[in-house]
């Protein structure tokens, strides 16, 4: 009983993200992005300053920033202020690898909008309750304790008819982290098989999507992609709850019409 | 709380020479002396002609390092285990990275790496390509279970509910726990072998991954170790705003055992309540730094930055948070349907604790009291004594909760302390927060730091400014296979209270 009343005692505590704006998901600074009018700069030493390979030039010369490497680090926002810039929102999930890239290349959208189709043609079956099974493959740590808080009280994923479930069987979507250990290759695999069709996969944290720092090593895929086929990315190091709780949406496409910009709120200097 | 420890700074780290032949005596001796066991790893030389083993010792906040040098064509030596159960996981460890065989190892099977026989080990040290694949291979794994009725549960790698991998092979009769056997291989991401190609600059973004719910402690102890190579200690401000993370990040990581506890025993509103203010300590963490982990705050040498909120801010929301917190955790230790799942669960034997060297909450709650941050302080913990903590010997997983409480209550008093000592420096120039590193490096030191999990520490070799070997031991792994020795009493339904309370990230023990 005493419980009972003191969980009453603070009333509600839960964000109504995604149908209303949350101020905590708007103003994280998720990603780093570059500034506008980087065309400029002189390029050559830019990509010795990021220690994953984030940063590259294209043929042109010109800067291109993966946000499916990025760490979150910081080095290059430290150096070069001018043309690197933390970006807030957590909304961070895409739907396709080369859309984390930053400028976005003129076909991804294209690529974007046909991976739409194909998978709401998927997740049509999975219009009500959608389960989760979570698999680590080679995380920190740090990922799992950012899934667990989808179901604390303060994000309570369980109000829009999400659930995790111990059982493949169960399971709509797949949610991975780390960065693909050669030790749980199998064990992915087989979870993946014990799924029911359609299945969804989710790559989430920077690690999953390309190995992060960990990789390259004797003991890593670098990345998920390899093992499973996956359908939804979310950067992060780790990712922040708002940002896989969007992957989740975005997924299902379930995400109110004024989410879907993918160009969020210009970057702020630090 | 009146009395306090008045720190005095820590001794060097002594290192001695000795023969592979006398190390088993030698240790021995040490121990026998008083000293803890505290680690034991391996370095394979540059053009991998050699190992060096290298054994860790503690006493009263002396470190002390055996070193001993196997010659080239020579893979055996004395085991370590069959006098020194401590040493059973470490012997195993460097099996499977080195190759080493420990002559009269009572179990050598594998551990973070089995590989079947004759592969090439990774070797940490050489200049072995670090990038050449390694897979597990399930087949070089023994599988046996031995005595009447008895068989093996298997649980995991892939677990129930949102965990880390791990597999627990549970050898039981049928509700009894005979034997718990843990497999951690699946999650081993070759961490060692990794550090050896960055700088050791980068090599801290490394550490921070290391076990990814204690970054802060992994980048402190990483950075520990590079600035008694380069000689300097961190300016005043960095030494604070080191201590508030730090602390920070053991109030998160003791309210997430909490959380599962509460889990475990079926208390929905407790759980819910514990998460919630543990997404208020990472809120306040993330609002200090743009990382709810602490990543990117500490650099070797000193800070990358101040809070980027104002003191008195963080000061009101510590205090809400402490506010509800403390009544909720009030509460919880009188609801008698917690109580009495935590009871006499999960008893460490205080005479197996101080065999083993136990660390952290786990040691504390069986007589074993090293707090590194009190023996061998760091950073700015010599200037904010720590309370005397209060005693809680009943060795099982309740002492061990009432334990994390009370670290609970000190870590807020030592966050707003060193606060406020913060606000009483002057801060003005790029120097006040850190010192650049002096470029090629050379040398060889030890670092370590309490760990919200216990002792940590990080064994580094810097050889013209790159990593050559970077061993980081977690208390997670120290402590992990004292699991197999808390079921005796125990059924199954007791597992998620007992793997709880050890509060072990399995990220860390596999490296």
């Amino acid at each position: 009983m005493p419980w009972a009343i003191r969980g009453l005692r603070n009333g509600i505590l839960t964000t109504r993200y995604p149908r209303h704006p949350d101020p905590y998901a708007d103003t994280f600074p998720a990603r780093v992005t570059l500034q506008p009018h980087t065309e400029t700069a002189d390029t050559a030493t830019l990509p010795g300053l990021c220690p994953t390979g984030a940063i590259t030039t294209d043929r042109d010369g010109r800067l291109v920033l993966d946000q499916g490497a990025c760490i979150l680090c910081g080095a290059c926002v430290r150096a070069r202020p001018d043309l690197f810039a933390y970006q807030l929102g957590a909304e961070t999930a895409a739907l396709d690898r080369t859309a984390l890239t930053v400028p976005r290349l003129p076909e991804t959208d294209q690529a974007i909008a046909a991976v739409r189709e194909q998978l709401d043609a998927r997740v049509k079956a999975l219009r009500r309750s959608v389960h989760i099974r979570h698999v680590d493959a080679g995380s920190d740590g740090a990922e799992e304790w950012e899934i667990q808080a989808l179901l604390g009280p303060v994000y309570d994923i369980h109000r829009l008819g999400i659930f995790f479930t111990a059982s493949p069987r169960h399971a709509d979507i797949l949610l991975v982290t780390g960065a693909g250990s050669h030790g749980m290759a199998a064990p992915l695999r087989r979870t993946l098989d014990g799924m029911p069709n359609p299945t969804i996969v989710i790559a989430a944290g920077t690690d999953a999507i390309s190995g992060g720092i960990i990789a390259p090593s004797y003991a890593v895929e670098g990345g998920i992609g390899g093992l499973v086929p996956v359908d939804v990315w979310v950067p992060g190091s780790p990712p922040s709850p708002f940002s896989l709780l969007h992957a989740i949406l975005l997924a299902l496409g379930r995400l109110p019409a004024h989410h879907l910009n993918p160009d969020a709120p210009p970057g702020r200097p630090r | 709380m009146t009395t306090q420890h008045t720190a005095t700074p820590a001794a060097p780290t002594r290192t001695v020479q000795i023969d592979v032949h006398d190390l088993n005596t030698q240790v021995l001796d040490r121990i026998a002396a008083g000293a803890r066991f505290a680690s034991l790893y391996a370095t394979a030389s540059r053009q991998d002609e050699g190992t060096r083993l290298s054994a860790v010792l503690v006493r009263d906040g002396h470190t002390t390092i055996l070193d001993a040098d196997l010659p080239t064509d020579e893979n055996t030596y004395p085991s370590l285990t069959a006098e020194l159960p401590a040493a059973f996981w470490y012997e195993r460890q460097i099996h499977d990275l080195f190759g080493l065989m420990p002559a009269g190892h009572p179990r050598l099977d594998p551990l973070v790496l089995p590989l079947p026989a004759g592969t090439k080990r990774p070797r940490p040290g050489s200049r072995y390509a670090a990038t050449n694949r390694l897979v597990p291979d399930e087949l070089a794994l023994p599988r046996r279970v031995i005595g009447k009725g008895m068989f093996t549960i298997p649980h995991g790698p892939v677990r129930s509910g949102v965990f880390e991998s791990v597999e627990y092979l549970v050898e039981t009769p049928g509700e009894d726990v005979a034997h718990i056997q843990v497999r951690v291989y699946a999650k081993h991401r070759g961490i060692d072998k990794r550090f050896e190609a960055l700088d050791p600059v980068t090599g801290i973004l490394l550490a921070e991954r290391v076990e990814g719910i204690a970054s802060i402690a992994h980048a402190l102890a990483y950075a520990h170790a590079v600035e008694t190579i380069a000689g300097f200690t961190p300016p005043p401000a960095a030494g604070y705003v080191r201590v508030l993370h730090a602390e920070l990040e053991r109030i998160a990581n003791h309210l997430d055992v909490t959380m599962r506890l509460c889990d475990a025993a079926g208390l929905a509103v407790a759980t819910s309540r514990f998460a919630w203010h543990k997404e208020r300590t990472l809120r306040l963490t993330g609002a200090l730094c743009d990382s709810r982990f602490g990543r990117g705050v500490i650099t070797p040498g000193g800070i990358h930055r101040l809070p980027l909120i104002a003191p008195e801010t963080v000061l009101t929301e510590l205090a809400a948070v402490a506010k509800v917190l403390t009544a909720d955790a009030e509460l919880l230790m009188t609801t008698s349907s917690f109580l009495d799942r935590l009871r006499g669960t999960g008893v460490l034997d205080p005479a197996l604790a101080a065999a083993h060297g136990a660390l952290g909450p786990v040691g504390r709650a069986s007589g074993m009291h090293d707090d590194v941050r009190i023996t061998r302080p760091y950073d700015a913990y010599p200037q904010l004594p720590l309370p005397v903590p209060k005693r809680h010997e009943t060795a099982d997983a309740l002492a061990r909760t009432r334990i994390r409480f009370d670290e609970i209550d000190a870590s807020i008093d030592l966050v707003r302390r060193s606060l406020e000592a913060l606000a009483n420096l002057t801060v003005e120039r790029p120097g006040d927060l850190h010192a650049p590193l002096p470029a090629g490096l050379d040398g060889r030191a030890l670092g370590w730091v309490e760990a919200p999990q216990g002792e940590l520490l990080y064994a580094l070799d810097l050889a013209d400014g790159r990593i050559v070997r970077c061993a980081p031991r977690t208390a997670s792994f120290h402590n992990l296979v004292l699991f197999h020795e808390t079921f005796h009493t125990d059924i199954l339904t007791d597992f998620p209270f007992i793997e709880a309370s050890f509060a072990l990230s399995i990220a860390g023990v596999a490296n």
